[in-house]
């Protein structure tokens, strides 16, 4: 298994919005997320992204346990391994203004590379090259997400669909293990959502390893290995996409699917 | 006096008042910055004291906290009559032997009543400023990685600054005419010495002929401060 999500648990102030969450994901598998608004699907992600942190439970990536409740509540205060894991694609994008495409996408890894530098005491001569590398694998990025001729513009001179393509070469430049995206085509308008699904099809075709929060349905049964329908924070049904959309026969996934077809074909 | 005389002389005042507006500057932004960071404070009592200061000092006339940092000292000292700033000046004017009482020990108590009156103005702009980045930025930031003080200086920093230019513009033409107020501990700043000839020569005009300087001043900070506003019109937050 590649990433194991165990017993996971969330409250806000009252209101449990996981009630233990368990699923596993393998390498190069696309796992949908599905659910009404409120019924935990985002709340989920960012937990697993380290966006909030959960009360109870654990995440294991590779083997590797990246999040233990059990250790971050005990006094020790152990530390677990910092390893960036995730990518991350939100809703709104969330780019920085002041940057141009480019510089988004390379603004994370040259700091990285920075850092790095520094702790290590690398020579000039190494870090120039280490920056001159991610600067061409940012733009490798920004060509792959077809926006070659608009590296140099800033957020507010792109579309929306081409942020969220910007958002999503950002995301891709730090070589995540899992790709999450959260609703990742809900700010768009519906005639550029396709040119943002295209690129996360693509992804999929290359074996990215993806969690997607989606409120796009035939999106998600044409690219998802996997997919788990949430209600009320907790995991209602799970399976391949022809069994939740067709076999499954759990009462509130069908009442969940039915009203979502219904209020689309108005 | 000739007018050539008289422009020299409120030049000369002039320069004081530049002198403590640089100064002011230099010390209420940073200090600004602090306090605007203990403001936001998770803990509630660097919070709850850094508020309560700021709520004082805003609610003192800027006049009054000049006369209180100059004479409270002195007051609340031994026997209750020994000014240190005061003491300050006699000090220097002995060092330097001149036959003129030098201004340096006054000039101090109106620069730390200054600091700490603006730098209280300015931390309510930089928290404005810094609150009302959006959540997402910060987000952005650490999914990708980066520490809170890299999301602070890479991310957020540029977006704050851009925000707060124009209250910033406002605050530090007040400063520019605030620096007057230091006349009422007799630093010879420009309407100290306007006023002086006011009194001593019956001449009158010069105190208005004032203004010129200011507005001059002014215009040069508002260019300065246009300019700066052009440079970060770029991009949109």
């Amino acid at each position: 298994m590649f990433l194991e999500v165990k017993n996971l648990t969330k409250s806000f102030d009252d209101t449990r919005v996981l009630k233990g969450i368990d699923f596993t994901l393998e390498k190069g598998q696309v796992l949908s997320l599905i659910g009404s608004s409120g019924s935990g699907k985002t709340t989920l992600l960012r937990c697993i992204n380290a966006l909030e942190t959960a009360d109870g439970g654990s995440i294991y990536v590779d083997g590797n346990k990246i999040f233990d409740a059990e250790l971050l509540n005990s006094k020790k205060k152990t530390q677990l391994k910092n390893k960036l894991n995730f990518g991350f694609v939100f809703q709104s994008f969330n780019l920085f203004p002041q940057y141009t495409a480019l510089e988004n996408v390379t603004l994370a890894p040259i700091q990285h590379i920075k850092d790095e530098c520094k702790k290590n005491k690398r020579s000039k001569v190494y870090c120039k090259a280490m920056i001159a590398a991610a600067e061409e694998k940012a733009k490798e990025l920004l060509e792959k997400v077809g926006l070659a001729d608009k590296m140099d513009h800033y957020p507010c001179q792109l579309s929306g669909g081409q942020q969220q393509r910007v958002s999503i070469a950002r995301a891709l430049a730090l070589n995540p293990d899992v790709l999450c995206f959260d609703e990742p085509t809900s700010a768009l308008d519906p005639e550029i959502t396709g040119e943002v699904l295209k690129i996360i099809k693509e992804l999929a075709a290359e074996d990215m390893t993806m969690i997607i929060v989606t409120h796009e349905m035939n999106f998600a049964k044409d690219v998802s290995d996997k997919i788990i329908f949430m209600d009320n924070g907790v995991i209602a049904e799970e399976g391949t996409p022809e069994h939740i959309f067709g076999a499954s026969e759990n009462p509130r996934l069908h009442s969940f699917l039915s009203s979502f077809y219904g209020a689309h074909k108005v | 006096m000739n007018f050539l005389d008289i422009t020299l002389d409120l030049l000369g005042g002039f320069g004081l008042t530049c002198l403590l507006f640089f100064l002011t500057l230099l010390l209420a932004v940073p200090l600004g910055l602090a306090l605007s960071f203990c403001s936001m404070s998770k803990y509630k009592a660097v919070k709850g004291v850094s508020r309560i200061f700021i709520w004082i000092v805003r609610g003192i006339p800027l006049m009054l906290l000049v006369c209180m940092i100059y004479y409270l000292p002195g007051l609340l000292g031994k026997g209750g009559s020994s000014n240190i700033f005061y003491m300050l000046d006699l000090y220097f004017t002995s060092l330097s032997g001149s036959n003129e009482l030098l201004y340096y020990g006054s000039f101090l108590a109106v620069l730390i009543a200054f600091v700490i009156n603006y730098s209280c103005y300015f931390s309510e702009i930089f928290r404005g400023g810094i609150e009302s980045i959006p959540q997402g930025q910060y987000e952005a930031g650490k999914v990708l990685g980066l520490t809170q003080g890299e999301i602070f200086r890479k991310i957020v920093l540029k977006q704050v600054i851009k925000r707060i230019l124009p209250p910033m513009s406002n605050e530090i033409i007040t400063l520019v005419k605030d620096t007057a107020l230091a006349n009422v501990i007799a630093i010879p700043e420009i309407i100290k010495r306007a006023k002086d000839m006011a009194a001593t020569d019956a001449l009158t005009w010069p105190l208005f002929y004032t203004a010129v300087f200011y507005l001059l001043f002014v215009g040069l900070v508002t260019i300065l401060l246009g300019y700066a506003e052009r440079k970060l019109s770029y991009f949109k937050a």
